[in-house]
């Protein structure tokens, strides 16, 4: 169960917390949300803000209780990055990885 | 959010990176022992086991479960509750862990073998929807943190069938840390809040916490990114003078939260002090419905009678049990005898192997030792 909101991947694999649906219809408090292919209803009741097809919503047990807008995602990781360019620049570990990353050029 | 946007939460380059800087801020602290620092979500705890996340973690950090499991601490006397009533011919729904969770002498899938109706549902949107198709009694035993317990307030709200009820074990995370901070034996000295719960909540609500305990919180989200980045930032401000509380998960969580949410969380619910199970009497701790949804309140609707239970003798090997120690932090699967021994998810003696979010089921669905360390330590 997701009570906390996590991942039973046993169970329902596609549900897992961290995987946030794409609402596909909304219809009055209901809407379907399409969570990696797999469609299910999502109640609307407590969401935080309006939401409409093509928004990402965070799913706990049926009811979406988080509109996700697409800009805190960018800042999410802006925070990671942030955190791996305060490594002590004598880590070196730390360091080669941040070259990696930068060869690589991941965003 | 592409899927490809989701997939970046879980970056092999960056997530050893953070793991590294992990260990570099450990070791800054420059102590002799250890330092302890908790998670209150089984969530935390399956993602932590299943990235291996243990394994890269520095010896100079500990990370322990705490009472984040809420099928674990839903308490013996409320899992009776719900056996005397299916036992007395009302219909039980529940979700599928809370079924084989122990009570006095039985559970509720005791009870459902003994030709009791107890019915597995994913929310209680579909235990409703099973009243509206009967004229029997539905019971809905409605177990969950305050994120759980928003759905079920929000059902309510929308007038359920008469014939549905709820008979609440619902939870409220705040208190208990409160509850474990204090606890003589533990050595926490930040905790790591589920984003999850914040994302009703808000960061805010831990404010007074820090202040009254000083000691850090960041509430982090269940990506192994997520984890890692608010480890990071939890053990540095452990090495501030200033303990605070972080945000590390700010795509979900604000400052105030769901404000909606929590306007139909309370409306429905008030905080009331009851038993954790194994841990301790928790002021504020559980939710319990308002007088004016007495008439959905399983436990004013029906005389509950829990006497037939005391008729059957408990089983033998729960007074070993260590289920209470692991969930306040103060012991590991390890410690007890009986885990993956006598006791297995297969024929759980405790609640937190019974649960996908107590901390020995999930060691033991990862091996076992999902902390290498502790190998690496042995050998």
């Amino acid at each position: 169960m997701r009570s906390c909101g996590g991942t039973t991947d046993a169970e329902l694999p596609l549900m897992c917390l961290g995987v946030p649906g794409r609402v596909v219809s909304v219809d009055g408090d209901l809407a379907q949300v399409d969570f990696w292919g797999v469609t299910k209803p999502i109640r609307l009741d407590v969401v935080d803000a309006p939401v409409a097809p093509g928004d990402y919503v965070l799913n706990h047990v049926g009811f979406a209780i988080r509109r996700i807008p697409a800009e805190d995602i960018e800042a999410t990781l802006a925070l990671y990055d942030e955190l791996l360019a305060k490594s002590a620049p004598d880590d070196l570990m730390a360091a080669d990885v941040r070259n990696e990353l930068d060869a690589a050029g991941k965003p | 959010m592409s899927e490809l946007a989701q997939l970046r939460f879980r970056d092999p380059a960056r997530a050893q990176s953070l793991t590294a800087t992990l260990a570099d801020r450990a070791r800054a602290l420059g102590r002799a022992e250890p330092v302890s620092v908790m998670h209150v979500c089984g969530s935390h705890e399956q993602a932590i086991a299943k990235f291996g996340l243990r394994a890269g973690f520095p010896p100079e950090l500990d990370v322990i479960m705490g009472p984040g499991c809420p099928v674990c601490v839903t308490d013996v006397p409320e899992v009776d509750e719900a056996v005397a009533l299916a036992k007395q011919g009302v219909r039980v729904a529940t979700y599928g862990d809370m079924l084989r969770v122990p009570g006095t002498s039985l559970s509720l899938a005791d009870a459902h073998g003994a030709g009791a109706r107890v019915e597995v549902v994913y929310g209680v949107a579909q235990a409703v929807e099973l009243a509206r198709t009967t004229t029997d009694e539905i019971v809905f035993f409605a177990s969950g943190f305050e994120t759980t317990a928003v759905a079920t307030a929000a059902v309510l709200l929308a007038k359920p069938p008469p014939n549905f009820s709820i008979l609440s074990a619902h939870k409220y995370i705040p208190p208990v840390m409160e509850i474990v901070a204090e606890m003589p034996g533990t050595k926490i000295e930040g905790f790591l809040a589920a984003g999850h719960a914040a994302t009703i909540t808000g960061w805010g609500v831990f404010e007074r916490f820090v202040e009254r305990h000083r000691i850090p919180v960041v509430v982090a989200g269940f990506e192994p990114l997520d984890i890692l980045a608010g480890l990071v930032r939890l053990v540095e401000l452990i090495g501030e003078d200033t303990p605070r509380v972080e945000n590390a998960f700010p795509r979900c969580v604000s400052r105030e939260g769901n404000l909606e949410a929590q306007a139909v969380l309370w409306r429905v619910f008030e905080p009331q002090g009851g038993r954790w199970r194994g841990i301790a009497h928790v002021p504020n701790g559980n939710l319990r419905l308002r007088d004016e949804f007495a008439q959905w309140d399983a436990r004013r609707r029906f005389d509950i009678d829990l006497a037939p239970l005391w008729d059957h003798a408990p089983a033998a090997l729960v007074a070993q049990c260590q289920c209470g120690d692991i969930m306040a932090g103060i012991a590991s699967p390890h410690d007890c005898g009986l885990f993956g021994r006598e006791c297995t998810p297969d024929n759980p003696v405790g609640a937190c192997m019974v649960s996908a979010e107590g901390t020995c089921k999930i060691w033991h669905q990862y091996g076992g030792h999902p902390d290498l360390r502790q190998i690496r330590r042995r050998a």
